[in-house]
């Protein structure tokens, strides 16, 4: 009979061996997936994983990797100093979405003037925007003692039909010949968020995230705001008789999410998107939830599954052009991984022990 | 703008139909609450169950196979849920986001066939003597099995939860694990049940959206249904008649938005579309200061050997 045995402290050894080993698991799973949708399983997860950074148009999808794995990495870093203290916010999709509104609302108004300072202003407008769409379910929760999961959640919805409103409404293009959607950003120099280094996918976007992974790593690891919040997460009994004052922590760790979050929206919507249109959100803060996880909660460990998940997404596109493969097999994959991880995890707290039945 | 258009006694029989997929959904996760489990994966199970019930009914032509099958996928679901947190003890947050993430994912996969396709019809019950009462009997006497399936239920489960004895036995391991556990009761056995109820609950009501209220399949449909369930277990401190007073406001707010923008009135669609999320919270805000009613255990790993 099997039986799990509490470590006395999480595996250092499994801590590193669980998000590999639930990779590696989860290929083997999404091959089954792949046949058992009639493609052939070892071409398919070779797409995925091996064409857009050693295939044929390689030069052609390795900065993609950047374009998709910015948002990701920034997102997830937010994410992961609440999921650390058990704080939950899984509404980050909210948050870009109106980040990007924000930005992008600075953009329009001030069109067509040129001015320097212009972009400068819409990081901070979307930095704001996401900011303050996560303090709504900061403040609720310090108030009045609401779940910020929930809250945070139905909030995405809002900030969906939202986003409707504005694509159709007060943003659309007055020169678009009534199609909705806005201006394109792309076509005003002072609010594009352009390429840093042709061809590389570099912007400033992919500049931010790695600012982000450094902040966090000195945050975590040299800051008492950072042992705070590890502690929290450790033992909430404990840092209650440290001193810690939770209502800060929630501050503290829902609005860097949300801010960053609104970053991400505003890098999105200025560069690689262009626009405000209806379906501008693809879902990068719900799946950054999963690169959080996949990452550790560490800020390196989250640059890497950041740029993991970026590859699956460029893999099934290309995966979906080359092999019929449907977009939503690749949400599959991304949802077994983190299934497989968190399966995988009991080996990190946990160790497994063959007792034969002993006499009472 | 014509609001006179909008004829009391419909508003109120369509608001019993927008009320039973999260009556359905929410009663199931009441029942895994109470046993101390938080499961957050009731969208993807609903929106599972929605595809699957879908299918099964459209392929057998009948809507019964296809309720059915919505309540089996909800379950088979909830029991990976169940793997994760009652054996290898892993977070319930984390575990029921990968359970959504993953079930939006699988939903939209098993449904790229089926976009633009007609359920068959369920059949409403034609009760004799009581459906040809004026106003009554077209608002309580004029549904299908389901709606009564669903206030059957939440009957069902208050009777349970207040006089029976597995009743008790749910709550006592739901209020502290580890008495329950010293008094002989299998806590992972009774929560394993629990959480395969809730998905075979949450199932039936995402099927209920896919076959009755809407009646097609699209990508996402259930649109955060399982998450305003979620809330309304919340809203309804843990009390299954409290559940069912909750779905009729949950449901005639979606009603009255939906026949708002059918009469024409001056905001625009998407501001009303916002408003059940907005009443979610509101309710949230009003019902959130008493934490007390809260089963004790909620959410906390059970391992024997602490």
């Amino acid at each position: 009979m099997l039986k799990l045995e509490t470590r006395p402290q999480p595996s250092r050894l499994w801590t590193y061996v669980a998000p590999l080993l639930a990779v590696v698991i989860t290929m083997l799973a999404g091959a089954a997936l792949f046949a058992a949708l009639g493609k052939d399983p070892v071409a398919a997860i070779a797409t995925i994983f091996w064409q857009p950074l050693f295939g044929e148009f390689a030069h052609y999808y390795r900065p993609q990797l950047l374009i998709k794995g910015a948002p990701l990495v920034l997102i997830a870093i937010g994410l992961s100093l609440g999921f650390r203290a058990g704080i939950w916010n899984i509404g980050a999709e909210g948050q870009y979405i109106m980040g990007a509104l924000c930005g992008a609302a600075v953009a329009l108004a001030l069109y067509p003037m040129e001015n320097g300072l212009i972009f400068p202003l819409m990081v901070l407008a979307g930095a704001l925007g996401g900011w303050i769409w996560a303090m709504i379910p900061a403040v609720l929760k310090l108030w009045f003692g609401t779940n910020e999961i929930l809250v945070s959640l139905m909030l995405v919805y809002v900030a969906e039909q939202f986003l409707a409103a504005m694509a159709l409404g007060p943003m659309r293009n007055p020169d678009g010949r009534g199609f909705p959607g806005s201006r394109n950003l792309r076509q005003y120099e002072s609010a594009h968020n352009a390429e840093l280094i042709s061809g590389t996918g570099m912007h400033w976007g992919v500049v931010a995230a790695l600012i982000a992974v450094i902040l966090a790593y000195v945050l975590l690891t040299r800051h008492s705001l950072g042992y705070q919040i590890r502690l929290t997460g450790q033992s909430p009994r404990a840092a209650r008789f440290a001193g810690v004052r939770t209502a800060r922590l929630v501050l503290v760790c829902l609005g860097s999410a949300g801010a960053l979050a609104g970053m991400a929206g505003m890098f999105e919507v200025s560069g690689p998107a262009g626009q405000v249109t209806i379906d501008f959100n693809v879902g990068y803060g719900f799946t950054a939830i999963i690169v959080a996880f996949l990452g550790r909660l560490h800020p390196v460990g989250i640059l890497a599954a950041g740029l993991l998940m970026a590859l699956t997404y460029i893999g099934g596109e290309i995966a979906q052009s080359n092999l019929g493969l449907p977009a939503a097999a690749i949400q599959v994959f991304q949802g077994m991984l983190l299934f497989f991880l968190l399966a995988v995890d009991v080996l990190t707290n946990y160790r497994i022990r063959i007792v034969t039945r002993e006499a009472a | 703008m014509d609001l006179g258009s909008i004829s009391p006694a419909l508003l109120l029989a369509s608001l019993m139909v927008a009320a039973t997929p999260i009556l359905l959904a929410a009663l199931g996760e009441l029942v895994v609450e109470r046993a101390g489990v938080l499961n957050l994966g009731v969208e993807g199970m609903m929106i599972t169950g929605a595809i699957c019930g879908f299918a099964m009914a459209v392929n057998s032509g009948s809507p019964l196979v296809g309720f059915v099958a919505a309540a089996a996928v909800g379950a088979a679901l909830s029991l990976l849920f169940a793997l994760l947190t009652q054996f290898a003890l892993a977070n319930q947050v984390a575990s029921g986001l990968a359970l959504t993430l993953f079930g939006l994912g699988l939903s939209a996969l098993l449904g790229q066939g089926y976009v633009g396709i007609k359920p068959p019809r369920t059949p409403r019950l034609d009760i004799p003597v009581l459906g040809d009462i004026p106003f009554l009997g077209r608002v309580l006497f004029s549904h299908d099995l389901v709606v009564y399936l669903g206030l059957a239920l939440a009957g069902l489960i208050w009777w349970m939860l207040k006089y029976s004895h597995a009743g008790m036995v749910l709550r006592a391991v739901g209020e502290n694990h580890h008495a329950a556990h010293a008094l002989g009761y299998k806590v992972v056995r009774i929560r394993v049940l629990a959480i395969l109820f809730g998905g075979a609950c949450a199932g039936l009501g995402g099927a209920y959206l896919s076959l009755v209220r809407v009646p097609q399949w699209t990508e996402g449909m259930t649109s955060g249904a399982g998450w305003i369930a979620l809330a309304l277990v919340v809203f309804a401190s843990w009390k299954a008649g409290r559940v069912l007073l909750g779905a009729w406001l949950f449901g005639g707010v979606a009603v009255l938005q939906l026949n708002l923008q059918a009469a024409g009135i001056a905001i625009p669609v998407e501001y009303l579309s916002m408003s059940p999320y907005l009443v979610t919270i509101l309710v949230l805000v009003t019902m959130s200061a008493d934490k007390s009613r809260a089963p004790a255990s909620l959410g906390r790993i059970f391992h024997a050997s602490q």
